[in-house]
Formats: C-alpha cells, structure tokens, sequence
C-alpha cells in the first residue's frame, strides 16, 4: 500500500502544500473519504484523455496553510470506469455526470447518473473532450425529455419558467413545483449556454489561454484569469514579485466592488424599491469608468498576464473615498426602507449544514456562517495573510445582503492599502525553459466565491483546461434554499444567489 | 325625461369619456416621468402611452391557441365598462350623461365587471403565469372588495344617498363634511383599495420583469397587438377615473355644475390639474416605498377595511 503511506505521510504534515498521489481505483473511495474527513473540499475534478488511457486527477484542498491534494486515478479508454464518490460528496456526484457526458467515464455505483451537461438532443455516444471526438455531430431530435421530478398531490400545479424570460439575463429553465403559492420543489435545467469553452483552450499557446479565460463569464474576468494563470505559473514553475500580486490583487478587489454594487442594486430592485437601484447603477457605472481608468476595460480585462500585471493608473484615495461615502449613503437608502428589510429577512433561508454537504462557496456560503474565502485559504505571496472575511450565520437573503456589504467595504480598504504604495505600473517576468507535460492549478476567490483553473501544458501548449466557477457549488444550494418559500420571491432569492450561467455551463 | 336628446349631456358625455381615455394615458406617462426625474433618469416622453398604443393598434394580433371567446372579449368589457362608468361619474360636471344610475355602488361594480373578465382571460390562456396572476389579482380583488363597499357606505352616510352626484353636491354645497372624520377615513380606505386595484407599489410593480412577481402583467403576458392596446387603454382609464372619483370627493372645488362651455372648459382643466397633482403625489410617494410580501397584503386591505369601517361608525355617531 504504497500510495496510502505517502497520503499518510502527506496528512500528517504541516504547512503549504502541493501534491499529487497516484492511487489504483480500489484505494480511491477510501482515500477521498480520508481526505473529507480531514475538512479538505473536492475542489475540482478534471479528467484528462491522453490518447492511450483517460486519467482523472480529484483535486482536493484546504486552507490555510495552502494545502492542495491531487489524487489521480487511471482508466482505460474503452469502458471508462472510475468508482463513484458520490454517496461521499455532493459535488463529486456532479463532476462525475460532468465527466461522463464530457468523457464517457462510468461512474460505478453513481445512485443518479443522468446527462448533466448535453442536453438530450446531442446524440448517445459522442464525448466532445475525447481527444478524437468529431468537432461536430448531427443533432438528434430531444429525444428524452429531461427527468423533472414530477410533485402530485391535491392543489400542486407546476409553473415553468425560461429558459427565455421576460428580462435581459442569462437563459436557464427552472421548474416550480407548487401549492397555492408556496414552493414545494424547484429544479433548475442549465447548461443552455454550453459552449466548449474548455475544449476551446486545447491546443492554444499558454499566453493566449488569458483572453478566452477572461470571457469564461464576463462579470468575472479578473477571477477567471487570475486563477488560469496561477495555475499556468505553478505549472511552468514561475515565481511572481510581491509587486504584481499586488496590482492582481487591485483588479480583483475592483471586479468584487462593481459586481457587489451592482447586486445590492439589483436586490432592492427585486422588490420594487427602484430607486435604491437608480443610485447602485449611478455608482456602479462610475465603477466600471474607474475601470477603464485603470485598464482600459470596463470589465477589467487586458489587466492580468501569464507572469505579470499592468495597469495604467491605479485610483486615488479621494476616488476611493467618494465611492466609499456614496456606496454607504445607498446602503443607508436601502436599510432605512422597512418594506425592504421585510422583504429579505427570512427569506430563502440556506442552512450551514446544507452549504458543508453541497460544498456551497462565496458570499452564499460565508453569509451561512461558513468561513472558506480563498484570499485566506490559499494566499499567493504575502498578500492579505491574516485577511479576515466578512461572515454572517443567518443564511437569508439579508445575511447575503449585509456580507456583500462588508465586502464593499473590505474591498475598499484593500484598495486604500495597496493604491497608496507606488511602484511600478506593470509587472513582468521572464519565463524561462517551458517544460513538457506540467500542470498546476489555481485558486482564486472571485466575488461569488472560490474559481478554481486546473491547467496541462505541454511544451507552451495548453493540453487541458479544466474550469470550474463557483456557481457549480452553488446552483443545488439554490434550489434547496427555497423550501417554504413562496412563488414570487424566487427572483429575489435567486438574485440574492446571483449565480453564473455562462461560468456553470461553460 | 329628455335628457338623452339634449346636445349639451351629449357632449358632456363625450368630453367626459374622451378626458379620461386621453388623460389616462397621459396620466400614465406623468407617473413614469416623475418617477424617472426622482430617480436621476430622463424618462420617456409623457406622451410615451399614447404613442404606445396607437403603435399596438397597427401591430399584429396574437391569441393562444386554446383560448376560448373570454380571451377576445375581456379588453373590450374592460374599455366599455370603464367607458359606461366614466359617462356615470360627476368628473367634469356634476351632471353627468348618466346621473340617474349613477349609484356607487353601479359604478364600482362596472368597475369589478371588467378586471374579473380580465382575470378570468388571464385563467383563460392555459399559462402558469396566466393563472398565475389571475388568482393572485382575484385573492386581493376579494380581500379590496369589502374594504371598498364598507367605504360606499362611509361616503353615504354624510348625504344619506349612494348617488354619486348627489354626493358631490352635496359636499360642494358643504364642504365641512370633507374634514368630517367620516369623509377622512372614508377617503384613507378608498386610496388604498385604489392604489391595490390598480396595481401599484407597494401591492404590485408595474415596471417588472420578473414574471414571477407579477399580478397585473403576468394575467395580460399572453395579449398584444390591438388587444394589448386596449388593456392597456381601460387599464389607464380606470386608474385616472378612480383618481377623479378621489380628487372630487376630496376636493370637489372647480367641478362645473351647469353644462355651459365655460364652465366645462374650466371643469375640464381642474378636473386634469386634481389628477395630475394626485397622480404626481402618488408616483413621488411609491419612489420610496418596495413592493410588500404577497402574504402581507391580507394585513393592508384589512387596514383599509378598519379605516373604512371607523368611517361609517363616526359618520353614524356625528349625526
């Protein structure tokens, strides 16, 4: 048991770590239920078909110390199998349908495995991220209608809705089984914007994976890219100056802020309270100005390289000050209005225990009391060591409200602390030797929680990229924060949630 | 009794009619631009409505497949039952075409005529959302409704009639009885059962687009074209009626009592200036108010309910 030693050995170690052990499928089970019980998070699971056998990597992480796990399982390629963690985690269970719609890997003993990803029309039999799958394939009629559980009882009745809607947003179709007006059920059907994004990376060199990381979902440019080239520096072995961790660090703080802004805009609007959300999109669009300012993007993008950073200009004190004032005198609105503050308190209640069992991340997670923020997790360099993030325990819409506000707030006097310094405007390093068959992964806590890229290179050419944006994690938690809640205040749970479509269907 | 071949009832008819159908729309627009300056925004024109429906009547008209002859007939019970309460109602004057059955309680049943046909079309689409809105607008209509006839009766005590003419006369002829506790509370109940029939904040927001909050929107999705533009026409009729029906039982100043071109033409501009200074008042107030839990209306019709009930008893115990 050679495998189960060296993870032995791993576990009882301290501080920072990275590693990845080799274990046969029969160890796999019990390893991960090792590592869950050590509070390590499956923070991603990426299989890799390298053309003679398909290799599944399980990320898992904890933190702090950094400490990031990879146990690898190896398959053959006809009858793809691997054992199924999911009576184990959650969110294994759906990185496995993942794989088997994206791979054709079987998981053994999955209690559910349905399509995830492919909607029914894609034909049975086609693995778009086999390496020799055909780019395109004729597109079969929906031939099974996807599996809603269907509610029954006296008075239920189902409502659906999307995936077009009635408002400017992303498409996803959701199902609401109900009585008079209370939700009894809600399933979510996603995956309408899939696009191949991750297959999309293959074959690109290593430089140019930024710019398609950056539009993975496009209020999270900065998370997204940021994470694609953390994992592409431990990959190629590049050590970045304390400096260019702290323009980074600057743009992700400006990405958190318009996004925030925007959504406790957004919240208000949801129950018709207009005028907080006049004043949010006022500030928000001086926001995405600053950005321009900055990086000559309003969505921040161009900003972050493989090895570097650059900015043109980084905002002022006054600047950020007058955000500040103006950002408290629209919370000030919004908190003064009671009809509001009704509204959201008790409403779409997400329990700790549910966000430790789905694996839930970010603003939703900390605002139920879990305290997981990649910036203290697994800091890069020195940056915000000892960062403490903003936590409340009730779960509710309000308690989400009130963590986005004290990460306004957080976010702010990041950016005082690292705009005041000067130093040079744009970081670069120079990479030396490109290996061959590297891979390192990446962790970034974007504002609606922790991205994490995993990155395979090859002599400067990305191989694999595998993707995975909190909304993953989040989407179920969604669905089972709404019990007892009733039918017209969905919209505001969900944009309390504000999940990604793009960043989930990928 | 003549009345009907007098020109003059004739015309006060058709100005009456024609005010509130123009002014309504208008009235709409007015609201929306208030909130927009309120708000920092330009807004659109106030003449925006109009524009709106002369286009839905030049587009397309779309019905659902399984909808029955209720679909087609609801928009225009809902204008003509507007229409027929508008020639009832003392706005301009207070000798309206139809004075004689111009009880109250005629005019607030016509009213209920045409929004229970519009429900019943929105059950009539065969859409959640539909039945949806429907039975959401139908719960508030029922918990509105004894709120609206206790306030009847609050606003007859004074008069001792429930002839809606007769009570602004009446009222003109002593205008005290506006300040009576009766009239106050009386008055207080009916805003808020206009504000709830109406669809506004904080019982319903007219400008969503989230179907999933929807009352009003989510029973009249499945309309467009020439339909939409007359849903949307008694839909603003009926708000610009209710608001005059309030502004002439509050202040019942400027209402001409003979039918003289004169005295109409400055019935007509006080009647518009009431509303649209109401109308304004409203829009400013709902800038600062959210939209209430559904399960919490129950408590403000209820509200309205006492406030209307409180009317009749200190309108009994004055006497």
């Amino acid at each position: 048991m050679n495998a189960a030693i060296e993870l032995g050995e791993l576990l009882e170690s301290s501080g920072s770590l990275r590693r990845s052990v080799q274990v046969s499928s029969d160890e796999l089970v019990e390893f991960a239920a090792l590592m869950l019980e050590r509070r390590y998070r499956l923070a991603l699971v990426c299989a890799v078909d390298t053309g003679i056998d398909i290799r599944v990597n399980y990320l898992f992480v904890t933190g702090p110390p950094d400490r990031r796990i990879e146990l690898v399982v190896t398959t053959a390629r006809d009858n793809a199998a691997v054992p199924s963690l999911a009576r184990l985690s959650f969110a294994a269970g759906r990185f496995e349908r993942e794989m088997r719609d994206l791979f054709g890997i079987e998981p053994v003993g999955h209690p559910a495995p349905h399509r995830l990803v492919l909607h029914q029309h894609w034909p049975e039999g086609w693995h778009p991220l086999r390496y020799d799958a055909p780019a395109s394939v004729p597109m079969a009629e929906d031939s099974a209608s996807y599996p809603f559980v269907e509610v029954q009882g006296a008075g239920v009745y189902e409502i659906p809705i999307g995936p077009v809607h009635a408002g400017i947003i992303e498409p996803g179709h959701f199902r609401f089984s109900v009585v008079g007006e209370t939700i009894l059920k809600m399933k979510a059907r996603l995956w309408f914007v899939h696009k191949g994004i991750e297959r999309l990376f293959e074959g690109r060199d290593y430089q140019f994976g930024v710019e398609l990381a950056e539009k993975i979902s496009g209020d999270s440019a900065v998370g997204h890219s940021l994470a694609f080239c953390r994992a592409a520096e431990e990959a190629l072995g590049v050590a970045l100056s304390p400096r260019a961790e702290e323009l980074r660090t600057v743009l992700l703080e400006l990405e958190r802020l318009y996004n925030h802004v925007a959504d406790v805009g957004a919240l208000c609007n949801d129950v018709g309270f207009g005028l907080a959300q006049a004043k949010a999109l006022t500030l928000r669009e001086r926001l995405l100005r600053l950005n321009r300012e900055v990086t000559g993007h309003r969505l921040l993008r161009g900003g972050i390289a493989v090895g570097g950073a650059k900015v043109i200009t980084l905002p002022s004190a006054e600047v950020l000050d007058a955000i500040g004032k103006e950002f408290d005198a629209l919370v000030a609105l919004a908190r003064g209005q009671g009809t509001v503050m009704d509204r959201f308190k008790g409403t779409g209640v997400l329990q700790l225990v549910d966000v430790e069992e789905m694996g839930v991340l970010g603003v939703a997670a900390r605002a139920s009391g879990s305290s997981y923020d990649a910036r203290r997790a697994h800091p890069v360099g020195a940056t915000l060591a000892g960062f403490t993030p903003a936590l409340s325990t009730e779960g509710d819409v309000q308690a989400r409200f009130n963590v986005r506000v004290e990460e306004v707030a957080a976010s702010l006097s990041i950016l005082r602390d690292y705009c005041s310094s000067s130093g040079d405007l744009s970081v670069s390093t120079v990479l030396g030797t490109i290996a061959s068959n590297v891979s390192g992964s990446g962790i970034v806590e974007g504002w609606r929680g922790a991205i994490v890229h995993r990155v395979e290179i090859d002599k400067g050419v990305l191989t694999r990229v595998k993707v995975v944006d909190p909304s993953f994690f989040n989407w179920p938690a969604l669905a089972i924060s709404l019990a007892d809640t009733i039918v017209p205040d969905f919209p505001l749970v969900n944009k309390s949630f504000n999940l990604s479509y793009a960043g989930n269907d990928l | 009794m003549s009345v009907a071949h007098d020109v003059g009832v004739t015309g006060v008819g058709v100005l009456q009619v024609v005010v509130i159908g123009i002014g309504g729309l208008v009235l709409l627009g007015l609201m929306r631009k208030v909130r927009a300056r309120i708000e920092g925004r330009v807004g659109a024109p106030v003449l925006q409505p109009l524009r709106d429906v002369r286009k839905l009547m030049r587009k397309e008209r779309l019905r659902p497949e399984f909808a029955s002859w209720i679909f087609p007939l609801a928009p225009v019970v809902l204008v003509a039952t507007v229409t027929v309460a508008a020639l009832m109602t003392p706005l301009i004057t207070t000798h309206p075409p139809l004075a004689g059955g111009s009880d109250l309680f005629v005019v607030v049943y016509l009213l209920l005529l045409g929004s229970t046909l519009v429900a019943l079309a929105g059950l009539d689409t065969g859409t959640a959302f539909g039945g949806m809105g429907s039975s959401r607008a139908l719960t508030i209509g029922a918990l509105a409704e004894p709120a609206l006839l206790v306030t009847i009766l609050a606003l007859s005590v004074s008069s001792h009639s429930s002839n809606f003419p007769v009570i602004v006369r009446a009222t003109l002829a002593d205008p005290a009885v506006i300040i009576s506790p009766a009239r106050l509370f009386a008055l207080a109940a009916l805003l808020i059962v206009i504000i709830a029939e109406s669809g506004r904040l904080p019982v319903d927001n007219p400008a969503t687009h989230l179907e999933l909050t929807m009352i009003k929107e989510a029973m009249i999705l499945e309309y467009s074209g020439p339909d939409l533009a007359l849903v949307t026409l008694g839909e603003a009729m009926r708000l610009a009626l209710l608001l005059g029906v309030l502004v002439n039982l509050s202040l019942p100043w400027g209402v001409a009592s003979s039918t003289s071109v004169g005295a109409l033409a400055i019935g007509t501009i006080v009647l518009c200036a009431k509303v649209a200074a109401v109308a304004s008042a409203l829009s400013f107030v709902e800038v600062f108010l959210a939209k209430l839990r559904l399960f919490r209306l129950p408590e403000l019709l209820a509200g309205a309910f006492v406030l209307a009930l409180l009317g009749v008893v200190s309108g009994v115990v004055t006497k």
